[in-house]
Parts: C-alpha cells; structure tokens; sequence
C-alpha cells in the first residue's frame, strides 16, 4: 500500500471540483441540487470515520448510525427545550452569565424561548457521544469479528428503540424547529440564502476532517492500526497497545459521526427516529466497502454520489436494496475495493497484449 | 398469578421461536463459521411464501411447499455466495450476509408490498381459546410450543443417530479430518444451510397467525434469535432452547416493569450484558471458545 501519497494534490483537486460544482449547477439554474450535496458531504464524513475503524483497524461497527443520532438529538433538543421555567435557579443563572443561552421569540405566541446556544450544544452532543462510544466500546472492542458486529448493533438498536419511545425526544416525529449553528458570521442553516454558503462549509468541514484523519492514518499510530488489522496477536507482541488504540479509533469515529449528526441537524432543522435505524448504520458500511476500505478519499467521493444519488429519489423504491447490492457484489466481484479491482482488471488487460510482463497485483 | 401465567404462555410462545432461529444460528455457524445475519429472513420468507401459497392450497400442504421452497433457497444462498467465498475474512463474511439480509427484505417488499400478513389458524380461530391452569391460550399457541418441542428432538436424533447427522457434526469438530474419512464438507455446508433455512420457515409459519408475517420482521427476530444463541453459547444448539426461552421470558415479564414500547430494549440490554460479560453463554466453559482477543 502506498502510504506516502502526497495529499495536497488531491485537496486541491477536491476543492476544484467542488467549485466546478457548484459554479456549473448555479450557471445551469438547478442551485436546489446544492442542499442534497451538501447532506451528502456531511454523510460522507461519518463514512470516513467508519473507513478508519473499519478499514484501517479492521474492526466492524453496526453502530454509527446511533452514534450519529446521539449528536442530533443532544444538540437539536438542547437548542429548542425551553428553560424559561428554570430561571432563578443558581445553575441556571450561572449558565446565563457565561453567555451560553440565548432567547429568542416563539413563532406562535410570541412567548420567551430560553435555550442552551448552538455552538455549546454542537460540543456537548460530541463529549456526550464520545463518552458514550467509550463506555460502550471498552467491553465491545475485546470482541472480536461477528461478536463485535452483534454487540455495536444491539447497541444501535437499543438507542433506536429509546429514541422512538421517548414522548421528550419527539418519539416517532422526532424534533423540529431546530435553529441555526452560527459561529462568526458562518451560518450552518437550512434556508435557501445561505444555501451556497452551506455548501462550502460542508466540504471545508469534509476536507479538514479528510486531512486529519490522513494525517492519522500516516502517523505512527496509522501504522500501528494495520498492524491491529492483519494480525491483533502480532500487533501485540510488538508492544502496540491494541485495547487502548482501538477504543480511541472507535471514539474518533464516534465523534467524527457526532459531529456530522450535530451540523446536519442544524442544516436540516431537525432530525427524526430513522437517523438510528439498523438500515442507516448498514448504509454507511456499505459506502466504507463501496470506497475501498482503507480509502479515505475514496469514501469521501462514492459515498458524496451515492447519498446524493439516494437522496434525489434516483434509486425509487430500491434505495435501500441498492446499498445491499453493493455489500454483496463488492465482497463477491471487488474485495480490494472498487479502485484496486479496476487498477487490477487493467494491468491484467495490458499484459495480455504486452508479452513478458507480468500482471502486477496490488498489494493486499 | 393468573396474570403472571399469561405472560409466562406468551414469553414461552416468542420464546420458542427464538429458539428456533437461535438453533438455526448454530447449525450454520458449526459447519460453515459464518454468522449469517440474515436468519430471519429465513422466518420472514417461510412465512410469506406459505401465505402465498395458502390462498389455493390447504393450509398443511402450503406449509409444507413453503419450508420446502426456503430450504432449496438457503441451499442456493450457500451454493452461490458462500461456496466460492470461503477463503474470505470475517468482516467479508459480516458484510455478505448483511448485505443478504437487506436485498432479501427489499425483495420481499416488491413481492408482497409493505402489508402486514398472517396465516389462517391452524385449528380453530382468533377468538377460539384453550385453558390451561387458569391461563386462556390460543389454540395456535400449542401448535407453536409442539412444533418447536418436535423439532428439537428430531433434531436430536438426526444428530446423535443419523449417518448424515453424525457427519455434519463431524465437519464442525474437524473439517480436515472429515474429509480424510470420505465426507463431503462442501455438501455438508450446503445441508447445513438448507436445514437452517428450512427451521427458519417452519418458524416463520407456525407463528404467522399469532405474531404476522411482515417483510421487516427479519432483523429483529435475528437479533433475538442471537441473544438466544448467545445465552446458551453458540455452538450447542441444546443450550440455545433455553437461552430462546429465557430471551422470551425475560421479554415477555419486562413489559409489566417497564413500557411495552421498550420491550425490545431488554432482549438488546440481555445480548449486550452476555456478550459483555459471558460471551461464552450461560452453559458453555471459557476455554476453547475463542470470542475475545487479549
């Protein structure tokens, strides 16, 4: 595997195409294509958090799409339960010295809204779900294979079930009216003004998190991760601290899920019940294995179509029959992922016309 | 007390359909090492494909072509996908029944639509009541608690005295030695799965009067079945009967401590507790059985 790959190129490149993008869809008057996009993007960074615990580190986890609604749900219910009712109590009184609540008018009757602010609630729903994948993760990651799978999918299934019957988290409507993030005159909302401003901030928050988490992966403990992956034992005994790695992998990818959870609630001005369902978290393993794997950019892209893809209606009814599709046809035609069963097929098709050469197989 | 029956009947009836599937577990994950995620879509399509048939044949006969049809399916589930993929890593094999469960469902959602369906009663109707000891119990609820009793020891026997079951039980000890002796370890895989598949529908079709038959029920009940399987120690399908049966209890009881719409949530918090705490299973012993690294 080529680990030394220079990365700014391929920013650059995103970055072109993402303003081609978006100057090509303005010029062409279809600007409502760059809402879709822009929910894509922030799917996609749940997918690369997945791709580095499940690609890099080899472990599996059903439970992203818990993860994800964790984020949702704690900043879309601390951004719009009212704590008029709390004033004059010393916590709260504190909380509104440190300037961390803000009022606004209820649209219907005019009454006092009194609310935690968005920023502090966009970092609360992280820690809190950070804690949770720490706390769910030390006794879940000493499983190994489908024993782990089971578990982070009890889990899921699980946040699911109390999401749904809880009446204070909107049980089956889920929650509504969530207000704007803004921090510094950037605004992540939904109206249709900021619309294309929204869109750059998706993929600046995607490309900032494509370089860390690349970064990560190049690092020693990048290293370390394929180590975990090949061999657990082998890693071991040359002192990679397996336990602890791969709990602070998993709670990465927790936070990664969070965080796009958060924005997208904000983006959306809401978030429902269906965000945690076993369907959401297969997608996004199917979109890990439909990237390769171990292949961030690659996760960033095929999961950016085809979420945007699933999200303008292209797939009808089969939406969901088309993620398993490809589960089945990548584990069954294209293992290494897309990208390396074509640079596979292609060096196979040169050779037959180029005698003495040996067809190079990629490295697994 | 009479409450207190009521619900030990129901938690008994669930119970021993989450036995089934648990056993179904097992018998793939013995021959084959997959845990194959998609086992309640066995329950699901065995279920349907009886409902299908039932509009034109008699009710016995159309289950017995729909068990039929599904274990012919499961057959070609491993002749297709799992034959050639043997050498592949777990997380492939995660990924591939996953994969499975979901097309399976979408499948069955472009056949039979969303429409919640049931099978007619196999003796008398919804309103038709049997006491037992003071609890009032449908009809359907016997043939369920016979169904499942008659298959566990069927299943006992074909194990311990069949030329063929003693075979199957041979692969899963020692596949290599096996095939020194002359059997066939692919074709034993093969049955493996059909056996499983065919359970499954079995399951599918008894219950389908009381609890219907909807193209989602697949995932949940497979969690369920797991738990199950998890709780006996997945590699005994005798122990998986009870762990089925203390799955459905603990659900069926849970209901009158806490609301019924987290009636689910015990049978997850169960899993997660065993994996987390006795990943081995109530029965099974620690050693030998390798589920945790370190």
């Amino acid at each position: 595997m080529n680990t030394t790959t220079r990365i700014w190129p391929r920013l650059a490149a995103f970055a072109a195409a993402a303003i081609v993008i978006q100057l090509s869809l303005s010029a062409a008057g279809k600007v409502y294509y760059l809402t879709q996009l822009t929910m894509a993007v922030y799917y996609a960074i749940v997918v690369m958090g997945l791709s580095l615990l499940m690609g890099y580190a080899g472990q599996v986890s059903l439970g992203q799409g818990a993860f994800f609604a964790i984020g949702g749900y704690t900043s879309a219910f601390l951004t719009t339960h009212n704590m008029a009712g709390y004033r004059g109590a010393v916590w709260f009184d504190l909380l509104d010295k440190c300037g961390v609540i803000v009022s606004r008018k209820n649209l219907y009757d005019d009454t006092l809204v009194l609310t935690v602010a968005p920023w502090l609630a966009f970092i609360m729903a992280i820690l809190l779900t950070v804690v949770i994948a720490a706390v769910i993760g030390y006794p879940s990651l000493r499983l190994r294979g489908h024993y782990l799978a089971m578990a982070t999918l009890g889990f899921g299934l699980i946040i699911h079930c109390i999401l749904i019957g809880s009446p204070a988290l909107g049980a089956a409507d889920g929650i509504t009216g969530v207000p704007g993030l803004s921090v510094g005159g950037l605004a992540v909302s939904g109206k249709s003004a900021v619309r294309v401003q929204n869109y750059y901030i998706a993929w600046a928050v995607a490309i900032a998190v494509l370089v860390l988490l690349r970064n990560l992966v190049e690092s020693r403990m990048g290293r370390a991760l394929r180590a975990i992956h090949d061999s657990e034992a082998a890693a071991s005994a040359m002192g990679v601290n397996t336990p602890k790695l791969k709990l602070e992998v998993f709670m990465v990818s927790a936070a990664l899920a969070a965080m796009a959870g958060s924005l997208l609630t904000h983006y959306n001005e809401g978030i429902g019940p269906s965000e945690s369902s076993a369907f959401k978290s297969v997608r996004y393993l199917a979109l890990v294995a439909a990237g390769g794997m171990a292949n961030l950019e690659g996760a960033l892209v095929v999961s950016t179509l085809l979420v945007f893809l699933s999200l303008r209606g292209w797939f009808g009814t089969y939406d969901n029959a088309v993620f398993g599709i490809i589960l089945i046809a990548i584990v069954a035609l294209a293992p290494q992922g897309p990208f390396r069963q074509l640079g596979l097929w292609m060096n196979r098709y040169r050779s037959l016309y180029k005698p003495g050469k040996e067809a190079r197989g990629g490295a697994s | 007390m009479v409450q207190a029956l009521q619900y030990f009947f129901s938690g008994v009836t669930v119970g021993s359909v989450y036995a089934i599937v648990a056993i179904g577990f097992n018998i793939i994950y013995s021959a084959t090492g997959v845990l194959n995620f998609a086992q309640g879509e066995f329950v699901m399509l065995g279920g349907m494909v009886a409902i299908t048939l039932a509009s034109f044949l008699p009710v016995p006969v159309a289950v017995a072509v729909a068990v039929a049809i599904v274990t012919l399916f499961g057959c070609g589930l491993e002749l297709v996908f799992f034959r050639r993929l043997r050498s592949h890593s777990v997380l492939h094999m995660i990924i591939i029944t996953i994969g499975l469960s979901i097309v399976i469902q979408e499948l069955a959602l472009h056949v039979w639509d969303e429409k919640v369906r049931s099978l007619p009663y196999f003796t008398g109707n919804e309103a038709s009541s049997v006491k037992l000891v003071g609890a009032a119990l449908s009809p359907q609820v016997i043939w369920v608690l016979g169904t499942a009793g008659v298959v566990v020891m069927l299943l006992q026997l074909f194990y311990k005295r069949t030329l063929y079951g003693r075979a199957m039980r041979a692969c899963s000890s020692n596949p290599e030695a096996a095939m020194l002796v002359g059997i066939n370890t692919g074709n034993m895989r093969t049955a493996a799965f059909g056996l499983s598949a065919g359970l499954g529908a079995l399951a599918g079709c008894v219950i389908s009067p009381i609890s219907m038959t909807h193209y989602e029920m697949g995932p949940g009940l497979a969690i369920k079945g797991f738990a199950a399987a998890i709780l006996g120690g997945l590699g005994n399908p005798m122990a998986a009967v009870a762990g089925g049966l203390i799955v459905g209890l603990i659900e069926a009881f849970s209901v009158s401590v806490i609301p019924s719409a987290f009636k689910d949530v015990a049978a997850f918090a169960i899993l997660l507790a065993m994996l987390f705490l006795r990943p081995h299973g109530l029965f099974g012993c620690p050693s030998g059985v390798s589920v945790r690294e370190v």
